[in-house]
Parts: C-alpha cells; structure tokens; sequence
C-alpha cells in the first residue's frame, strides 16, 4: 500500500504538472491569436483588401460522338445568352421590362430570375435567357444602351445533327441532378451535361473531359477585375461510333411513318451499321428541359416514340424463327435435310388443330421447301419431333433470349419458354405449346436486335455480338475483326441447308418473299437470302377463321407485326438486318420490300469496305 | 479509506445502471458543444449549405457519441487485457501502410479498410497509450527507478514513431513521441532520465533536420520566412494570417468571412477550419473555442486523477495529451507559430476516419472514469 501511495503521489504531482504545462502552451497560443487578429490585425484587413488572385475553373467542352466516317452526331454548338448584372443597373425591373419588349420573358422565367438574383450577390451574373436567335441577339446589342446590366455571353450547347434519326441510339443530355452532384462535383460547373440516355449516358464519363481553371483578379469582395491567366479544359474524349449515319438517315427515310425498327449488322464482326427506331424525337428538346405537354404527348403515344424498339421492343418473331427450329431438329438428327412432312393445310395434334397459312396445303415439303414457302405443318412437325428445350437451347445459341455485348442502356434480352420454366410456373408444358413455338408463335418475346444477330450469326456462323463503339479518343476497341468472334459450334451442312432455304425464299420461283428480290444495276450477281414472318398479336380461334377472318381489316393494333430477316450477299455474307414493322399485317407484303431497299441502301453505300481510322472533323459551330 | 468504498472496489463488476450513472455526462454535453462548433464551421465552409461538410459531420459525430458510451461501458480491465495485442495489430497496420498504402497528398498515410480511409497512425497512437500503461500499471516506485525496466516500453514508442516518420508524417511522428513520453513521466520517470532525455532531443534536432524529406524542410524554411514565397509554400500560413488579421476583435460575422470564402484559404474544412472560425467570430470566438478545448483537455487529466488504479490514471493522461497535441498543433499551425503539419482539429475538422479515431479515445477515457474505482486482479496481488 505504502507503495502504492508513493506511486499515487507522484503522478497526482506529475498530472497537475502536465496541466500547467498544458495551460500555459494554450495560453501561449491565446496571446499568438491576439496578436495575429488584434495587435497585427489592421495589417492584415489591409492585405485581406488586396487579396486579389483567386482561381475559378471552367467548363470543359463534353466530346464528341461521331459515326465510323468521322461524321458528328453529337457534338458542340455555340449557345448565345442574355446575362443580367444586377449591380449594374439602377433599376432592374425596369432593365427586364425593356428586355421583354424584345425578347418575350414569360411569366415563370421572371419568377426564376427574382429567387436567383435574391439567392446571389448583386455582382454574380444571372442567367436572363439560353439559346438566343442571331436576330435577337442582334436586337439586344443595338438596344444596349436601354439594357444597363445586360450582357450577352456565350456558352456551349449539346448539337445532335442528325436529330431524330439516331435520338435513341446517341441518346441525349440533361442538367446534372442533386445525384449526379455528389458524385462528381465537376458537374457543379456552369453548363455541364450529364448523358442520360443511348450512347451519351454509356459514354458520360468518357464525354466529360477536365476543367480548366482561370486565374481572375479580384477584389476583396470578389469581384473580378480582370483575368491574368487561363488554361482551358481538357475536351471529353471523342468516341466513334459503327453507325453508319447516311445509312441510319435512309433507313429511317424508308421506314417512313411506319411504326418500325430495322437493325443493320456487319454480319462478320457484329458492328452495328444502322439502328433505326420509327416514330422519334428531338433529342436537343431535353437539353434545355421538356415541357409537360410535349412529355404527355410522347408518354402517350401508342407508337412510343420514346422506346428504342430495336433494343427493348419485344416482338414474337413468327416465321422469321423457323430457321431456329430447322437447326435444331438438324442438329438434333430428328430429321434430315431431305426428310419430308406432308402438309394438307393443317395438323392434327390431340383435338386441336394447327392451321397452316395456306388452307389448301402446300403438299410434301423437306426443309428447304419447308423454309422456302414457309409452310407451317412442316415446322409444326418438326417442333414437335424436336422438343422444347432443344429449340430453346438452339435459339440461345444464335443469341436470342440472351443478354447481348450491345453498349445500349436499357436493352432487353426477350423471352424464350422452355419446360422447366413452365415447371416452375406450377404448370405443365403441352406439346402444343411446342407446335406453336415451331413458327415462332406462343410464348416467345425477342427484340429486333437479337433477330438481326441471328440472321448474321446463321449468314457467318460466329458467335459474333452486336456492338456500337469503335473508337475511344482514336484507340480501335476490340471486336472488329472476324476472328475475334468464335464459331457457333453447329455443323455447317445444317447452316447450309438453312441459307439455301433463305436464298429460295427470295431468289426462287414461288418463294415466299419475291418482292425482296434484289435489283442493283450495278451488283447485278448480289443476291440476298431471307424470311418473312407475320406474328399474330391475339388468338384467332378456328371459329373465327372458318367465318372469313382477314387480319388486314382488323384495328391497326390488333394486325399482325410483319417482319423480315436477311443477309447479304447470298454466297460472301456480309451484312445482315432485321426488321420488324409493327402491325404491318404480313411480313411479304409489308416488310419484305423495305428490307429490300434497306438492303439495297446498304450495298450501295458499302460501309464496311470502309475500315479506316476516323477523321479528325472540325466541331460544327 | 472507508468500509463502503472498498466494498465498490472488490466488486468484479457493477450493473449498467450503475455504469451509467457513473459516465461523465457533462463530458458528454462538451464533447456535444465542440460537434456543435464543428458544424457550424462547416456550414460555412460551404457557403452557407449543409452539404458537403456539416451534414455528413454531424452524422458521424451522432455514430461516433454511440460508439463512444458504448466503448465507456467496457470494463476498463477487459480493454487492458488486450493492450499488447492492440498494439500489435497497430504496428502491423503501420507496416501495411508503408507497404500498400494510399498516397494522399505525398505521403503514404491511408489504408483502405471497410471502404473507408484509414490512417493507422492514429489508432496507433490509442494501441500505444494503452500497452504502455499496461507496462507500467504493475511498476512500483522502485522498479521505476530501474533504467533496464524502461528499455522495452521505450522501444515501443520508438518503433511506431519511426514507421510513422517513414510515411512520412512528421507531425503525427512527434505527437506519438509526446504521448509517450508523458506516460513515462506520468509513471513516475526519475527526473535526471527526463532531463537526459529531453537534452538528447534537443542535440539530436540538427541530424533530424537533415533527415527531413524536401517538402518537410521546405515547410520549415517558408515557416522562418513564410513571405519568401508567397505563392508557394509559404501561401497557406500567409493566407490563414490574413484570414485570421481581417477577423480582428469581433470578427466579420458568421456566413461573412470573406478570405475563407473567396476560396483564398485553402483546406478551410480540414486544417484551417480555425481560422474560418477566427475570422468571422474574432479574437473573442477564437479563446471561447480555445476556452472550450480547454476545458475537455483539462477534464480528462482530472479524470486522470480521480482514477484510483495506475492503469487507468496512465491511460487517461495519455488521451487527455493526446488530445491536447492535437490542439496545440492545430492552433499553433494556423496562427503560424510553428511549420504546417496536417494535423485536423478534433471534432472540429472534416473527415471521418479522424472523427471516429478521436470518438475511440474518448470512449477509453470515458471507460476509466467509469471504472474509477475498480480493483485490478495484479493489484491485489501486490498489497
């Protein structure tokens, strides 16, 4: 204990020690502070006055989305704007009555121009109007001298040139969001877009670039003097697209006011030449922000001009997935290319009967025949032999209902049934629903993306994925060679068959699609293979059929969606498009000849001969 | 000493209600204040807007208070048991970071753990405080006298102290040595090895000097003539004088500190939160802030004394100075009185790491108090 208490002893001595030490450092710094804030103070209220350099940064310019030619499809315009100096003027509201008497100021923009002019020092610029014309900017500086306080600046605005055509594909910007703040406080700068959809949102940081900074001398307010130094920002890096923009531009010229989409691939590397979406918008409407009517009026739309149909549109791809079902009953070996089905317009299966499209029958038809005149006993048949889950596992292999490599945001991979599915459902699987899942009916949903992929996977037999970015900031991304794809893994006697198939469907007598024949004065020997489909969008009872049902007189949204898959040239495949033009009734009559010119279109312009470095092209001001 | 007390003493262990009667909640309240004093500082430093600093304070100070009381009610003697241990898994941090740690600002200070940014030299700091008063929480007054005894527990300040130089980090580097040197003392040191060792010190700066990285000697040579490069080096001290001058008596009011605002001062949220506050409450709000730190400095070492076991004493000096170099550095940093050093004000400044490193402390300190009069088992032994 005596110990213990000598030990006590000390350290109660040593503490009280260590706290005067401690008293007397604060103190110590006591006395420093008042000598820097009072004794030295006015000094230094003197130098706070002269503290004159202050560093500001500025706004990078976002980069550029450009086509594989080099063409801009999103890039920068010069945006002229009014800007107000409350300081200024005597009299603001009397400087924004003579404003508005040149440039209309609406009741809400005065509003907004009040609460931000109250949130800032009467020094800090207010932003009165974006996106001024020449003519009323010209207006502006002759009336100068009635405007004390207005200035008119310039800034940059997000210019997409080939607006509507390519809105979904590009995408568009908005202002940045509280979100969007947090995570990078670059966007906090005047100015900067955040990509919110299509390419400019998978590209957004890319686009962005750096800020640059400006050295400004000011006062000891803050207000700026003039400036000493400047370095500008760094552009956003420029991203090259596949997308052919001629090409994308006649697509949507021929899909004309067709609720449609139409994909063009390069069907040996996967590049997307050409992704077109009918009806639009205009991207540049949500630069500046939609008004609530021009929102309604799109969100309301039946033909969803906002959705991208060729990535998230889910179709039943009818007839155009026939030559799924042939591949896998081929690789299945429960046929052979030259096994024949009889068909005398119908198949009898339980006590249902599938109708074929030709009630009078087509006769005995092998496969070829069968894909030729597109006879639906003959894939009823063979569907059946061939089960459900072959069909399914066939299908994902030529990349539908599977997730794709496409960059696109939002894009849906579809829908295939297969029997453990139903299983899971708590319900059986029927062999009829394999009957009518042979021509492409049931429960399948797939996107024309994932058909266009398929028609370029049977054309080259690679596993080739669909893609859109070809450069970043000049570097060639992968995938643009042939090789860099795999092969399928099927047996080429079967893709044989299936392309001699799709060859007669276009190029022989009594083929199903003879108004996609080509005809090219200057290809005369280039032929394309293909198939139409015509996919019911409701049930047609044997009832209804036998009392004279024609789809064509139906409401357009109950019609059948009409489509048409191809590849081209027949016998050296290298492009390959889907189609799907909704409601459109049938795919020989409606699709078939679209897919025709598109195709034509796309042989002419030939972009994938193409294969140079993009061009540096000067940004359209 | 009474029948009643050394009942309270023999006692394995008390109830919570107990325990919670017994936390300084007054401690608490000024812990709360000086919070308080952070976000209103950061709301500042924001332009007036609790985003991105004061929100993001607060809440972690709301954390830190639970983790805190938790930490109080911890047996004191359970947390001595694993001092060494603690210390160990410092020294292995200490080691990793050197190894693999983040570069901020150019030196190797952070490791990346749970998704947030650590820097180990501050739990170091903790782990050290408590393996030394381990050490020394069985040392009688004669064994102290022993030079041989004091071998180890030096190098176990000097091993962190030099990984913590090697980052490099000078600043944290001398608050270790300080923190360990007044547990030394605090244990009762013979005065004739105090004096030795302070003279070493002071014959050793000029050999450290040369040691010091450029950066590190730059700071020390703008710091003697800080208007020698006025854009570079010597711009912070200068800016936080001016900020601080312009302040004056009074201040220029809350929200209306031009220097900080005009982004003049820089790192006004982390190292120069201070000056931001000097400037717009005075002379006058700077000693009522100082006044404040004060008190909770103070607090601690008399929860030191009031500490009726030698661990516990130790440990709360150690805290209680720990918390005062923080202090001193800060102040003294931004008034310019010495080198700048990125050293955060505690509680004050923001970032989160240091905000939950510094709750830590306080929750040991809290537990000693709260264990004041508990009986260590070795203790026992020794009567």
């Amino acid at each position: 204990m005596k110990r213990d208490n000598k030990r006590a002893t000390v350290f109660t001595r040593r503490a009280l020690l260590i706290g005067g030490a401690q008293i007397a450092a604060l103190g110590g710094l006591a006395a420093r502070l008042y000598q820097v804030q009072v004794v030295e103070g006015a000094r230094y209220t003197t130098l706070a006055e002269s503290n004159r350099i202050s560093s500001r940064l500025i706004t990078p310019p976002r980069g550029r989305l450009l086509d594989r030619f080099g063409i801009t499809l999103a890039g920068n315009k010069r945006n002229w704007r009014a800007l107000l100096i409350p300081e200024q003027t005597a009299d603001v509201a009397a400087t924004l009555d003579n404003f508005s008497k040149l440039v209309p100021l609406a009741e809400n923009e005065r509003a907004r121009i009040d609460r931000e002019m109250r949130r800032h020092r009467r020094f800090i610029p207010v932003t009165i109007r974006d996106f001024l014309s020449w003519d009323e900017m010209a207006s502006l500086e002759v009336n100068a001298p009635d405007l004390p306080g207005i200035v008119v600046d310039v800034g940059t605005t997000r210019l997409y040139p080939f607006g509507p055509s390519l809105a979904h594909l590009v995408g568009y910007v908005a202002p940045p969001n509280e979100a969007d703040l947090a995570l990078d406080n670059i966007l906090a700068l005047p100015g900067m877009r955040v990509g919110r959809a299509g390419m400019e949102k998978v590209h957004d940081k890319r686009l962005r670039g750096k800020a640059g900074a400006v050295q400004l001398e000011v006062n000891a307010v803050g207000r700026v003097i003039r400036e000493l130094d400047r370095q500008e920002g760094t552009q956003g890096q420029d991203i090259q697209l596949t997308i052919d923009a001629e090409l994308q531009k006649a697509v949507i010229e021929r899909l004309g006011d067709e609720s449609a989409s139409a994909v063009v691939l390069d069907a040996r590397n996967g590049e997307v030449l050409a992704m077109a979406t009918n009806p639009s918008f205009d991207p540049s409407l949500f630069n500046s922000g939609v008004s609530q009517t021009q929102w309604l009026e799109w969100t309301r739309n039946r033909r969803a001009p906002l959705i991208n149909k060729a990535t998230s549109g889910l179709y039943a791809p009818g007839s155009t997935f026939k030559m799924v079902v042939a591949m896998a009953a081929l690789e299945a070996k429960v046929v052979t290319s030259s096994d024949t089905v009889s068909c005398p317009g119908y198949l009898d299966f339980g006590d249902r009967r599938f109708s074929c499209w030709s009630k009078f029958g087509h006769g005995t038809m092998n496969l070829r025949d069968g894909i030729k005149n597109s006879c639906d006993v003959y894939f009823y048949e063979v569907a059946r032999r061939t089960g459900i889950d072959r069909i399914a596992a066939m299908a994902n292999k030529f990349g539908l209902a599977v997730p794709l490599d496409i960059e696109l945001p939002g894009t849906r991979s579809g829908f295939m049934p297969t029997r453990a599915w139903r299983i899971g459902q708590g319900k059986a699987w029927n062999v009829g629903d394999t009957i009518v899942s042979g021509i492409g009916q049931g429960y399948m949903q797939l996107t024309p993306l994932s058909l266009a992929t398929m028609a370029a996977r049977i054309a080259t037999g690679r596993a080739i994925q669909p893609h859109l970015t070809r450069t970043i900031d000049g570097v060639p991304q992968s995938g643009a060679s042939p090789e860099d794809w795999p092969a399928l893994g099927v047996s080429d006697r079967a893709l044989h068959a299936v392309r001699e198939g799709m060859w007669a469907v276009v190029n022989e007598q009594g083929g199903s699609a003879p108004l996609a024949r080509l005809d090219l004065p200057n290809l005369p020997t280039v032929q394309m293979a293909g198939k139409t489909g015509s996919a019911q969008v409701r049930n047609v009872t044997r009832e209804q059929r036998e009392h004279g049902y024609k789809s064509e007189n139906q409401a357009w949204e109950l019609r059948p969606n009409a489509l048409f898959v191809c590849f081209a040239p027949y016998d050296q495949p290298r492009y390959a498009m889907a189609l799907v033009v909704e409601h459109g009734n049938a795919g020989a009559a409606a699709a078939a000849p679209i897919a025709r010119d598109i195709m034509q279109a796309v042989l002419t312009h030939d972009p994938s001969a193409h294969r140079e470095a993009p061009q540096r092209v000067a940004d359209a001001t | 000493m009474s029948v009643m007390e050394r009942r309270l003493i023999r006692e394995a262990s008390f109830g919570l209600t107990g325990k919670l009667w017994r936390i300084s909640w007054l401690y608490v309240l000024l812990l709360c204040a000086l919070a308080s004093v952070g976000y209103a500082a950061l709301y500042s430093a924001a332009g007036g807007a609790p985003e991105p600093f004061a929100s993001k304070h607060i809440l972690r100070f709301g954390f830190g208070v639970v983790l805190m009381l938790s930490i109080a009610l911890v047996d004191i003697r359970f947390i001595a048991r694993f001092s060494w241990l603690g210390y160990l898994v410092g020294v292995v941090m200490l080691v990793l970071v050197l190894k693999m740690g983040h570069t901020g600002k150019g030196a190797e200070r952070w490791i990346n753990l749970g998704g947030m940014q650590w820097q180990p030299s501050e739990l170091m700091k903790i782990m050290l405080v408590l393996a030394l008063a381990h050490w020394f929480h069985k040392a009688s007054w004669e064994r102290m006298g022993n030079p041989l005894f004091l071998i180890p527990p030096a190098l176990a300040v000097l091993v962190p102290v030099a990984l913590i130089l090697k980052e490099p980090n000078l600043g944290t580097a001398v608050i270790t040595a300080v923190v360990g040197g007044a547990i030394f003392f605090g244990a009762g040191m013979r005065w004739w090895m105090v004096a030795l060792i302070v003279g070493l010190a002071v014959l050793a700066l000029p050999i450290a000097y040369e040691h010091l990285h450029d950066y590190q000697r730059a700071r020390i040579t703008t710091f003697l003539h800080p208007e020698s490069d006025p854009l570079g080096a010597g711009y912070n001290i200068i800016q936080s004088k001016i900020a601080l001058g312009s302040g004056g008596m009074w201040g220029k009011g809350y929200l209306q500190g031009t220097q900080s605002h005009l982004n003049f001062l820089p790192e006004k949220q982390t190292d120069f939160i201070f000056t931001l506050f000097a400037e717009e409450f005075g002379l006058v709000g700077g000693w009522a802030l100082m006044g404040l730190l004060a008190t909770i400095i103070l607090g601690g070492l008399a929860m030191a004394l009031f500490c009726r076991h030698q661990f516990g004493r130790l440990v709360a000096l150690g805290l209680s100075v720990n918390f005062f170099m923080y202090v001193l550095v800060n102040i003294a940093m931004v008034t310019g009185a010495i080198p700048v050093g990125g050293v955060p004000l505690p509680l004050v400044s923001h970032g989160g790491t240091a905000m939950i490193t510094v709750m830590i402390g306080m929750g040991i300190l809290m537990s000693v108090h709260v264990h004041r009069d508990v009986e260590f088992v070795e203790d026992r032994d020794e009567i």
